[in-house]
This record gives C-alpha cells, structure tokens and sequence, in this order.
C-alpha cells in the first residue's frame, strides 16, 4: 500500500507521514547533490538569491546518466545521503521540507528534519531505470557548469519512496534493524547502537 | 605467440561497459529473485520488486540500472603466449573506456587530482586496471563498473594473527553494520584474508567478481562464507537497510598466505547492481 503525495509538502501531509510508509510522490522537486550543496551554502553565507526557492520544497541527491536523444533523463537514481549532513539542517532552516536519497542520517540531521517539521525519504538505491520513468520533465535551473551535478526542476509521477526521518523523531532504518536483528545468530559480535554513524563518503 | 590488436581489445572494452551497465547477469537476478522469495519484512520486498522490475526496464529501454556507472575497473588476464600489438594495452582499456561511456550515455564520474582540482576528466578514464599473467595464448577481460555507493565503504584492517576467524566475523559484521543502507544492501560482501596490506583488499574486490553465490573451493573457505552469510543477514538491515533479513546475497572469501605476524582482512562491497561482464580473446 502506497500514500499518494502531491508536492510541494504541506505541513498537514507532512503529518500525516510515519517512518515506513511507502509513498508515490507528485509534482515538482529539485536535485542538488554535494557541489550545487555547497554554493547554495555558499550563497547563503553571502546573503545572495537562492537560484530557486527553497521554501517548502523537495531537493533529491541525483546525478543522472546524461540523457539519450529524445529523452527527458538518463538513469536518475539517488546518491548516499550521509555526504550532504553538513548541508541539510541548514537548509531546513531555510524552509527546505523534505529530502530523498539513499542510507540513513545522522543524529544532527534527524534531529533537524523533526525541528523543521520535515520529512527525509529513501528511494531505493540502484534503480535508475525505474525512476528515471517517473520524471515527466527535467529541465537545469542552475549551476549549468557542474554538469552532472547541475541544479534540476523535475516533474516527477507516482514517484516512489520510503520515509525514513519522519518529523515525530522516528527513524525506519533504526527500527527495521531493532525488528529483524537476531542477536543470538551473531556469534561474539556486539552490534552498534548507533546506526548510519559511519565515518567516511558515501558514493553513486 | 599470438597477436591481438588493441582495437579489438578496446571494442571488446566498450562494449562490456555498455553491456554491463544495462543488463544485470543472471546470477545476480537469480540471487535477488531468491531473496524477494525468502524475505520476511514486507517493505524489504517491495525493495526487492522494484530492484527486480528496474533490472527488466534497463535492459528493455536500454536505459543505465543505476547512475552509477562507476570507476571503470578492468581486469585482465593476459596469457604469455599473447602479444598486443598497434599500441600498449593500457591505452587500449582506456580508450574502450572512453568509447563505451561516451557512445553508451553514461555518467563519467572520474576526476583528476583527488584532493585539490577534481576535475571531471570527461570520458571516465583512466580505467583502473588489473593484469595478471597465465599461461596460454589468450586474453581475458573482466568489466567492473564499481559505482561510489558500496566502494566507499570498504574496509582494511590487519588483526593479531590470535584473533582468528571470530576475529574475521567481528570486522566484517562492524563493516557491513556501519555502511548501514549506503552501500545498496543486498549486497555481495567480498572478503580478502592474507597476503600484504594492498594485496589483501586486491584479494576482496576479486572475489566480488566470482557468480553470485558460488563457493569457494577450499571447504574451509567456504564454511567461512555461509557462517559470515548466515551472522550477515542476522544483522537485519535488509534490502537498503529497512529492516529484514536479506542484507547481503553472497559472502565470498578468497584467502593468501601471509607472514607470521599478521592477520590482514579487508571488506570491499559490491551492491546488488552487481554490473560483471567478460569476454575473451
């Protein structure tokens, strides 16, 4: 069973979402992975005009495949979360509402997507294809130059994606663990209280 | 001797890049059909679905699997008896590199001076190569497009040579743990024991290229690899970390001798967008 979500979030949907709900998102969302992150910062820090406006959108961590002829994407899967930590609570400070990407976030993050009452969603990692189909439209709105990693407006259908962070404090990756994990199987193993901690970058 | 000229050799390259971005191998999709059959929690199979449905829609529209399309390694296997000629064979990989990822629409993600300029350096090379020569008069070539995602959270550690196969598990298991859902569970954990510090990791990326699933031949290296599946899964992660009981498809273990006052082990993952492709000459 999929939550069907027209975009741009509003707080009574954001209400409504709990970590594990699988939704279809509709409507417009952004991409920035880590260079358009950091000028946005950037330009924040300088107190200059964000390329587009933040407030109560979706950005999506992507850099797609460049686009065969006559079509509107390349494969457009997400990228690991945890390299844009630095970025997120400060454009959630800024009225940024929800995120996708893949793998979980850390403590500071979560703690920011439930202050800001936002939402952050996975989208399963390593299916490009899939939700390359889903973008009706995509078009660069800034950052030309990083290629890649260029700011995007999509128009996204039925886009499908997991809360993880939802703005109740809960955490679908944390939970999935403590449900399914057999510590009786793990031999002298002592397992991590803390998940999604991990020290270094993150790729796709 | 036998002569191969790199044009073949960098068509060949092209081509299984192409190949292997778009079509996922059979073994990879019969591990991941096994495990949309065996896991328990309902989201970890809607993950597993939508893997399975992406891996169809690549192929059918030809459209990549992932963005991802990696650091192009390359492994070969050159006989004795072959002589490459009309060039070197490093160039050959590189340019069948460059060919395949221009010509195949796909993401260049290699960029120069990693800790200063990172530009990117347009076509996706240079390639990361591994030779090795074999007896014989043929050439073999692996393609591994190994995307940021699961390479990223590789691991190397020397252990007290005392610590012995628990000592193992313990690394592995903090290792898969701690990559937590960004290295794209359900994974192929691939696990290097011996040798020296760089050759150990070069021992776990190669048995990430063995079929999903196959066993090592050594039987104790391969009650090695169903104990560490078996505590593996138990961590519960599951297909991206939302819980269940399929975190990794496959351990393999490949093992070398080592000195005397060493245990090293290294960890590197291969996601389930396990793009292997190879031919040969």
């Amino acid at each position: 069973m999929s939550i069907d979500i027209r975009l741009p979030l509003t707080d009574q949907t954001i209400e409504k979402l709990h970590a594990g709900d699988h939704v279809r998102l509709t409507g417009v969302i952004y991409t920035a992975r880590d260079a358009a992150h950091k000028r946005i910062i950037e330009a924040l820090d300088k107190g200059e005009s964000l390329p587009f406006d933040i407030r109560g959108q979706v950005v999506y961590y992507v850099g797609p495949t460049p686009a065969r002829p006559g079509r509107v994407i390349g494969a457009a899967g997400p990228t690991t979360s945890m390299r844009l930590n630095p970025y997120t609570p400060r454009l959630l400070e800024h009225g940024l509402k929800g995120a996708i990407g893949k793998g979980g976030r850390d403590r500071t993050v979560r703690e920011a997507f439930k202050k800001h009452k936002a939402v952050y969603f996975l989208a399963v990692g390593g299916t490009g294809a899939l939700l390359s189909k889903r973008v009706k439209s995509a078009e660069v709105v800034a950052y030309d130059d990083l290629g890649t990693e260029a700011v995007r407006r999509l128009e996204v259908e039925d886009f499908p994606a997991v809360v993880v962070n939802d703005m109740y404090g809960d955490d679908l990756l944390e939970q999935g663990k403590a449900r399914y994990q057999q510590r009786d199987r793990l031999g002298s193993y002592v397992p991590v209280e803390e998940n999604a901690e991990g020290s270094n970058g993150g790729g796709s | 001797m036998r002569d191969i000229h790199i044009d073949q050799i960098s068509e060949t390259v092209a081509r299984l890049f192409i190949d292997a971005a778009h079509n996922l191998p059979d073994d990879v999709v019969a591990a991941l059909e096994r495990a949309r059959d065996s896991e328990e929690s309902p989201l970890g199979r809607q993950v597993l679905e939508e893997i399975l449905e992406n891996a169809k829609l690549a192929s059918a529209e030809m459209i990549p699997l992932c963005q991802d399309t990696g650091t192009s390694v390359v492994f070969v296997e050159l006989g004795q008896e072959v002589h490459v000629v009309g060039g070197t064979l490093e160039d050959a990989v590189n340019r069948g590199v460059a060919k395949g990822y221009t010509e195949g629409y796909l993401r260049k993600s290699m960029v120069t001076q990693p800790f200063s300029a990172r530009k990117n350096t347009g076509d996706n090379t240079p390639a990361v190569i591994h030779l090795e020569l074999v007896p014989g008069d043929r050439l073999r070539i692996k393609t591994m497009p190994k995307g940021g995602g699961c390479e990223n959270m590789s691991r190397m550690t020397i252990l007290l040579p005392g610590q012995g196969r628990e000592g193992i598990a313990n690394f592995v298991l903090r290792a898969v743990e701690e990559a937590s859902g960004n290295p794209c569970p359900p994974l192929v954990v691939g696990v290097g024991i011996g040798g020296s510090a760089e050759y150990c990791m070069a021992l776990a990326k190669k048995a990430i290229t063995r079929r999903v699933g196959s066993s090592n031949p050594d039987a104790e290296n391969a009650d090695l690899e169903r104990d560490l599946l078996e505590k593996v899964n138990a961590l519960g992660l599951g297909p991206q970390a939302v819980g269940g009981t399929n975190t990794a498809l496959a351990v393999h273990v490949e093992t070398f001798p080592t000195h005397i006052t060493a245990l090293p082990v290294a960890v590197n993952m291969q996601c389930h967008s396990a793009r292997i492709k190879e031919a040969e000459l």
